[in-house]
């Protein structure tokens, strides 16, 4: 019934069956942890720990804490929430676009890449939350309720409310299609549970699983429920950066009053999220053994979509250079002119290095199949990208228009502080999620692996 | 309800032999309950005779809802309830509305439809699954045919019928 090319290589190698899929997945679930996995956790709960001192300082103190002054009022906070949303566009590009599009290779790595997803927006949604001061006020502060300390509502006209909206929507949208996918491996999990005698642990994961039996019905009513989450969440993806990408657009800062912005930033969220998935994916292939359904294919593919990804955030920085002389608008040209030699040069030429240059290493095949050089590009592909928000944000507003303003950021050790929680949140949720949760989505690698081995 | 459902259960170990089984099962007159798989075989809904699932209607009337209800609730709250000046642009403008609505659109037309979903498939937390053989879940199709709609059908009957349709193994399976 599927057409099979002779001449494509298979999607899961070493002549795996369907009963195999099962045992190499839920291997890892049932399994006492192994002692790398104890000192991964180990090191991300120091991360944590630190990090939530650095948090309880900031709530004592107030943000003054930070490095903020009067003219950079926004620096490693915004940075950090930026970079974080970017990371967060791959799992549900992967999962929605390419099932859209009927990539099957997304299969094997669209469960790590969704879970990475959500635990990297949920630490792009602490700055905010953190930056409001009082966090226990910021979760209603956003949302639009009659106010009882005078009745006002929340200011549609502005982006930073788009904000909450595309980024809360975004987050339970992608929890969902997420928990959606995971509900019958659950059930896998279970059934083995009760062959294996486990009675607990069989009793959870048939709650998690909410009772999942595989009827045909319920297989073509959620095929359909995830045809069209897919749907939803494709302009859902493309929205959230976008508007992310207002928050500066539509203010009149230089550096920041560009339309090319919101198809750059969404770009820069591709390329930066497929780098933390390559990152984390080939940890996980190493750690659980799953070379065989993780493939050099499916790294392969993924670094082209770096290259594509990464040469548009290229051309847009051109383009944004070009544009300020241009234009003939001094600010603007100002602004960039500072950028490229002003006492930032060495953030912006590191940008420039890292997400100009570097990606494109992986036109040559070596590179982009060499799982070595990959992870150490997709970490310096981070660091590229984490030093574009800092560019953007910081060296337009440390020139403001009254030179008498001029000044520079330094950040504090509750800045670097705060960025480390989130580091701990990241790891710790996602060893929490590679220990407990299947990591590669077992129902689809087995319709996959019937319609790739048997017919060939 | 009667206390004793007994029922008979095929096992099928491959997808092109289930869907060939599937119709010659149907074509001796036999209704199969339902065909439990581990993983979405494609054809499965056409040979057992399904009608195609109604839940993109449920997803689109959602996302209406959202739609309206993102486009009212800031008209009201911008426009009428508290109309503020802001850089001296309309109270009720629709283009700055637009992402709010876009966003409250695709909320509720995912919640809406995953909820739906649950709903229709009977899927509880606290549910325990009437299970015909345990590795549905992991490499088996497997086929339930319930002896009370099949009357005239003795077990025999039906066990030979499915192990000439395919059927690796045929079992007998009763709940209390």
């Amino acid at each position: 019934m599927q057409a099979t090319s002779a001449l494509r290589e298979p999607l899961v190698t070493g002549g795996k069956t369907v009963k195999d899929v099962s045992h190499d997945i839920s291997r890892q679930v049932e399994g006492k942890p192994t002692k790398l996995w104890l000192m991964a956790m180990a090191v991300s709960l120091v991360l944590l720990l630190w990090g939530a001192y650095c948090c309880a300082m900031l709530l004592w103190h107030g943000i003054g804490v930070w490095g903020l002054n009067k003219t950079v009022g926004w620096a490693w906070d915004i940075t950090n929430f930026v970079w974080w949303v970017g990371i967060g566009h791959a799992g549900t590009l992967i999962s929605a676009i390419l099932l859209l599009f009927r990539q099957r290779w997304r299969m094997s790595i669209n469960r790590a890449a969704e879970a990475m997803t959500i635990f990297a927006v949920i630490c792009a949604a602490s700055f905010p939350l953190f930056h409001m001061g009082r966090l226990w006020l910021g979760f209603y502060w956003v949302l639009p309720l009659p106010n009882a300390f005078g009745s006002l509502w929340v200011n549609f006209n502005s982006p930073l409310l788009w904000d909450v909206f595309a980024v809360s929507t975004y987050f339970i949208v992608s929890l969902v299609f997420w928990y959606v996918g995971l509900i019958p491996d659950f059930a896998v999990i279970r059934d083995r549970a009760v062959v294996q005698g486990n009675n607990i642990r069989a009793q959870v994961y048939n709650a998690l699983s909410f009772g999942w039996q595989g009827g045909a019905k319920t297989w073509m009513r959620y095929e359909s429920v995830a045809l069209i989450l897919a749907g939803l969440s494709t302009p859902l993806v493309l929205s959230v950066h976008t508007i992310v990408s207002m928050d500066f657009a539509t203010s009149v800062v230089p550096g920041w009053h560009t339309t090319i912005f919101p198809p750059y930033f969404v770009a820069g969220a591709i390329f930066s999220g497929f780098a933390m998935v390559l990152t984390l994916v080939l940890v996980t292939r190493k750690v659980f053994h799953l070379e065989d359904y993780i493939t050099i294919g499916h790294v392969e593919l993924m670094n082209i979509i770096i290259i594509v990804t990464g040469s548009i955030v290229g051309i847009a920085y051109i383009t944004e250079l070009f544009i300020a002389w241009y234009s003939g608008v001094e600010y603007e040209g100002y602004a960039f002119y500072n950028r490229v030699s002003g006492p930032y040069a060495w953030a912006y030429w590191s940008m420039m290095t890292c997400n100009v240059i570097s990606p494109q290493l992986f036109w040559i095949k070596k590179i982009r199949t060499s799982l070595v050089a990959t992870f150490v590009l997709s970490i310096v592909v981070n660091i590229g990208m984490w030093f574009e928000r800092f560019v953007i944000i910081v060296t337009s507003l440390h020139r403001d228009y009254i030179p008498s303003s001029w000044t520079m950021f330094y950040p504090t050790m509750y800045d670097i502080g705060q960025y480390i929680f989130t580091f701990g949140i990241f790891f710790t949720a996602y060893f929490l999620f590679s220990k407990f949760f299947p990591v590669v989505n077992m129902a689809e690698v087995k319709s996959i692996i019937r319609s790739t081995s048997e017919k060939s | 309800m009667e206390s004793d459902k007994h029922f008979v259960v095929g096992i099928f170990d491959n997808e092109d032999v289930l869907l060939s089984g599937i119709k010659k099962v149907r074509d001796s007159g036999i209704k199969i309950l339902e065909v439990y798989s581990p993983f979405p075989v494609h054809g499965i809904e056409e040979a057992l005779g399904y009608k195609r699932s109604r839940l993109p209607i449920a997803a689109f009337l959602f996302g209406l809802t959202g739609t309206s209800l993102g486009l009212l609730m800031q008209i009201w709250m911008m426009g009428y309830d508290w109309p503020m000046i802001i850089g001296g642009k309309n109270f009720a403008s629709l283009p700055p509305f637009i992402p709010v609505i876009f966003e409250l659109t695709v909320l509720l037309s995912a919640l809406g439809m995953v909820g739906t979903f649950m709903i229709v498939s009977d899927m509880k937390p606290y549910k325990w699954p009437r299970q015909f053989d345990i590795r549905s879940t992991d490499d088996k199709h497997v086929m339930a045919i319930d002896l009370d709609v099949n009357a005239g059908k003795s077990k025999d009957e039906l066990k030979r019928l499915l192990k000439d349709s395919g059927a690796s193994e045929a079992n007998e399976k009763s709940f209390d």
